[in-house]
């Protein structure tokens, strides 16, 4: 398998239903586990899923407007921007995703170069 | 006296009679509100000037129209509503003929004729006999049960109909629909609203308002069909049932129809004065005969027909001012606002609302808390507004609107209103601050701002509590607390020092105990619903605020409320103990500490099947497994509950453990079955949610080698019962137990507990544990309620026995059984090649 050339950058992840409202899922990957949310207004975002400050699985947090909290030790974390929230200092990579009848799509090979480089 | 007095009036004939001492003969038809009002201004202007006589079609004194709602709904009675009451007329040498229609007017001979046949000359003549509702002529409309609703005869008869506590069937969701159809359902009667239109209000709303008060109406158990075409009444005798066109069929013992309304403006016509839509009036509210003025619902000015309250009292005032002899009075048509009198549903709308091309709207949505706000600006002033949801800034977009302010300074923040205006934030007290004194502070009491500050200083109110006690504000609903709060402290400066409510978290400004009444007042079963009805502030809550949310709904309604898994922090969503690496621990129940070869050889066997890397005892009399990874949870599940081991709740804010000692059963000192009733109460209490996790102990003797006197509840056991002690800690803080009661038997210790726990899920705080909840209410208050008053403390033994019978199912075994199984599953595994392709 070459990463240096995707052959499609988009990859269907699966439905937004199946993400519950409000909720996250998991999606492995080579490069480590990335956390997918869907917000109250459905919308989704993708994001590593490990907290910048104990690597804490964001995807397993409460998702609260277009945040999400850490579990581990209540880290506000955008899921816009990935970055802390209020005087926490830190951030989370962010992965392109997009919606489109009603299938979730990640940006895999940015993601997938950029860690196996 | 000018131009009244300039024309001769006439008597009975034509006959002119001379400028005479005696007074002209004012003629009124109809005693509404406006007429009233015209009188009340022109007793003030004119004392003497005119000989009055009204007739009223109906058999009553001047009442207040729109307060006919709260009449229906039952918060009022007519009395309280009356406006003159006799002694007025009388006062005033007025004439009234109380339910005497008018059915002709003579302009030649300057006379009415009553439909009796009486006839009664004027000078000037007032005609307000308002509007008549439009009733849709399809079969069955004339059928008895089938009302509209204009007047008090319409109130009594549905009040009279709702003593059935039938059904109802309310055509037409407009403003007084809705009203008539909230009443109906106050009166116990099952209420349906149809309406013709795709969305309710839809004068006054768009179609995403329209749905949002919908989802309010439905939420009082009001059924509401849109888009429903009424085709006919059915019934023998009397009304049976409606039938839609698209063939169904509704019961009803009672259709109210509340379409719409039309000037009443016959006897206009057919006295030849010229009448359009309504009966055509000059600014002077002078109709084509000079002599003849109109007033109210019944007259149309500026082409158009008004119908609020607001501008027939200022055409009320214009016409006695003329009739006292002011040439200059006209009536301008100002803006307009309007709200919906249900209490609980804020909807408010102001101006001229209506799309078009000359127009530009600035809209606020938040479809979480149901708050929408829609702005019509027009050459840069604001024309009209429309809010729902929140509607606390209305009055002061109203007199934007009404003054015809300037807002392009405005404009970039205006919808955010008053707070915002003019680009930095003011804090909430100088917002209110500005406010003025007619602003409605308590929608439900209709308390204003000036009412409010003038108690305050005048009976010198210092609290919340003084407010609340001497002018209703915030007394119903608790929505206004803030304002009013806010209040104090404008007029008290800093010696107000309010109760010091610590709100639950930056989303709301209410204290955890305010929710929990009002969860309880408003009957609030959602976070969505609460959310929307408590005014939070975020579109979706907090992590903060959700979970204890969704603990206060389930405490509250216990079997009725659906839990929201989604606000429950990750412990108690996957039913394990999350870890530092993202894996998480399982502790199985071992009821009061026992266990025995079989669960041990189950727990082993499961350790080596799943490779858990630790095992630990507890200081809670149990086993921990450590490390085992999310996706394995179910399987381990699956295997000790194979062996009879349910979860222990390790992660709950519910009962932990139950520890004891051996007791009677092995002890030498044991002065009874410690270990039985431990096993007794932790099959009794396992499962029920409380604020915080609760930990107990039972000791066989006083030397208390089960440690109860650092739980939250613990019991010594001695030789004359049970010494019952609570709000122990040894975590955080270390505190010793207090003791709550001493008891006899084994039943009776189970009851004292059960109601203890009822008591702290009622009354704690989310996250209080029982040691800080008792220091906050005072050990007394809760001895008192759980030893001394013995009904109190069964009311709520019986409670939590019917809680329990809600959440006593393992939830390892649902999630075994494919519950949630999207927590434990990866959604897509790109690690495989075929999927990274």
């Amino acid at each position: 398998m070459t990463i240096m050339t995707p052959i499609s950058t988009w990859q269907d992840i699966g439905a937004l239903d199946s993400v519950p409202s409000r909720g996250a899922r998991v999606i492995k990957t080579p490069a480590g586990c990335v956390a997918v949310f869907r917000t109250a207004a459905n919308e989704a975002f993708a994001l590593e899923d490990r907290c910048p400050h104990k690597g804490g699985p964001l995807s397993q947090g409460i998702v609260h407007g277009t945040s999400v909290t850490c579990p581990l030790h209540n880290w506000v974390i955008s899921l816009v921007t990935g970055e802390a929230q209020g005087v926490d200092k830190g951030a989370v990579r962010t992965i392109p995703l997009r919606i489109e009848n009603g299938r979730l799509l990640l940006d895999v090979s940015l993601h997938l170069h950029r860690d196996a480089a | 006296m000018s131009d009244v007095i300039v024309r001769e009036p006439a008597k009975r004939a034509r006959k002119p009679k001379p400028v005479a001492t005696a007074k002209q003969r004012l003629v009124v038809i109809g005693n509404g509100m406006a007429p009233g009002r015209a009188l009340e201004k022109l007793f003030e202007a004119a004392p003497d000037a005119y000989e009055v006589t009204i007739f009223n079609a109906e058999p009553r004194v001047n009442y207040d129209r729109i307060m006919l709602s709260p009449v229906l709904s039952g918060e009022k009675s007519f009395e309280q509503i009356v406006i003159h009451g006799d002694g007025w007329y009388i006062k005033n040498n007025v004439t009234l003929h109380k339910g005497v229609t008018v059915s002709a007017i003579d302009r030649v001979a300057k006379t009415v004729t009553t439909a009796r046949g009486m006839v009664v000359p004027y000078d000037k003549l007032l005609i307000a006999t308002g509007s008549l509702p439009i009733v849709i002529p399809v079969p069955g409309h004339k059928l008895a049960g089938v009302l509209s609703y204009r007047d008090l005869d319409d109130v009594e008869a549905m009040l009279l109909a709702a003593k059935s506590r039938g059904s109802a069937v309310v055509i037409g969701g407009g403003l007084l629909g809705l009203e008539a159809a909230v009443g109906l359902k106050e009166q116990g009667m099952d209420v349906t609203v149809l309406h013709l239109m795709p969305t309710l209000m839809e004068r006054q709303l768009d179609a995403a308002a329209g749905h949002l008060l919908q989802r309010a109406i439905e939420a009082r158990d009001i059924r509401v069909i849109t888009k429903a075409n009424t085709k006919a009444i059915l019934g023998e005798k009397k009304v049976e049932a409606v039938l839609l066109e698209d063939g169904t069929r509704l019961p009803a013992d009672l259709v109210v129809m509340a379409v719409g309304i039309r000037p009443n403006a016959q006897i206009a016509k057919d006295a030849g004065l010229t009448v359009n839509r309504g009966i055509v009036v000059e600014p002077s509210m002078q109709t084509s005969d000079p002599d003849i003025f109109a007033v109210g619902e019944c007259a149309e000015t500026h082409g158009q027909v008004f119908g609020l309250v607001a501008p027939l009292y200022e055409q009320a005032s214009v016409i006695a001012r003329r009739l006292s002899g002011d040439r200059a009075a006209t009536f301008q048509p100002s803006a307009l606002a309007t709200k919906l009198k249900v209490t609980g549903i804020n909807l408010y709308s102001a101006g001229d609302f209506a799309e078009g091309q000359d127009r530009e709207e600035i809209v606020l949505r938040d479809a979480a808390r149901g708050v929408y706000k829609r702005l019509v600006l027009k050459d840069g002033k604001l024309i009209g507004a429309v809010f729902y949801g929140d509607t606390s800034d209305g009055a002061w977009f109203f007199d934007l609107i009404k003054k015809g302010t300037d807002i392009a300074l405005l404009r970039e923040t205006l919808i955010f209103g008053p707070a915002y205006a003019g680009g930095s934030p003011l804090d909430p007290t100088a917002a209110v601050a500005a406010l003025p004194d007619e602003a409605e502070i308590c929608g439900c009491n209709g308390v204003c701002k000036g009412k409010i500050t003038g108690a305050i200083a005048g009976l010198k109110l210092t609290s919340l509590d003084d407010v609340r006690s001497h002018t209703k504000a915030s007394a119903s609903c608790g929505s206004c607390t803030g304002l009013v709060e806010q209040l104090l402290k404008v007029s008290l400066g800093d010696t107000y020092n309010p109760a010091a409510v610590q709100p639950m978290c930056p989303c709301t400004a209410l204290g955890p105990d305010d929710v929990r009444r009002l969860i309880v007042a408003k009957a609030l079963k959602s976070i969505p619903d609460l959310m929307q009805a408590l005014e939070w502030k975020t579109s979706c809550g907090c992590a903060k605020c959700r979970p204890a949310l969704n603990y206060y709904l389930l405490a509250s309604w216990p079997g009725e409320y659906q839990d929201d898994s989604q606000s429950r922090f990750i412990n108690e969503r996957v039913h394990a103990n999350i870890q530092k690496d993202g894996t998480y621990s399982v502790v199985p129940r071992m009821w009061g500490g026992m266990t025995s070869a079989k669960e041990l050889r189950a727990i082993a066997d499961v350790v080596d099947k799943f490779k858990i890397p630790a095992v630990k005892v507890t200081g809670g009399q149990r086993v921990d497994m450590l490390g085992v990874r999310k996706e394995d949870l179910p399987a381990v599940w699956a295997d000790l509950n194979a062996a009879g081991m349910v979860s222990g709740a390790a992660y709950a804010k519910g009962l932990r453990t139950v520890k004891t000692c051996v007791g009677t059963d092995w002890c030498r000192f044991g002065t009874q079955d410690s270990t039985g009733l431990g096993i007794k109460l932790e099959k009794f209490l396992w499962g029920s949610w409380t604020p915080a996790k609760v930990k107990m102990a039972v000791s066989g003797c006083p030397r208390n080698c089960a440690e109860a006197t650092c739980k939250d509840v613990g019991v010594i056991c001695v030789d004359s019962g049970y010494d019952i002690h609570f709000a122990g800690a040894a975590g955080l803080d270390i505190k010793g137990t207090e003791v709550l009661g001493h008891v006899e038997t084994e039943a009776e210790a189970i009851e004292v507990i059960a109601a203890l726990v009822q008591l702290y899920r009622e009354q704690g705080r989310y996250l209080e544990r029982i040691y800080k909840w008792a220091k906050r209410v005072g050990l007394d208050t809760i001895r008192k309620q759980i030893i001394a008053d013995r009904e109190r403390r069964k009311g709520l033994y019986e409670r939590f026995v019917f809680s329990q019978t809600f959440v006593q199912t393992d939830p390892w075994a649902e999630r075994v059984n494919g519950k949630d199984a999207h927590e434990f599953t990866a959604m897509a595994d790109l690690t495989r090649p075929e999927a990274a392709e």
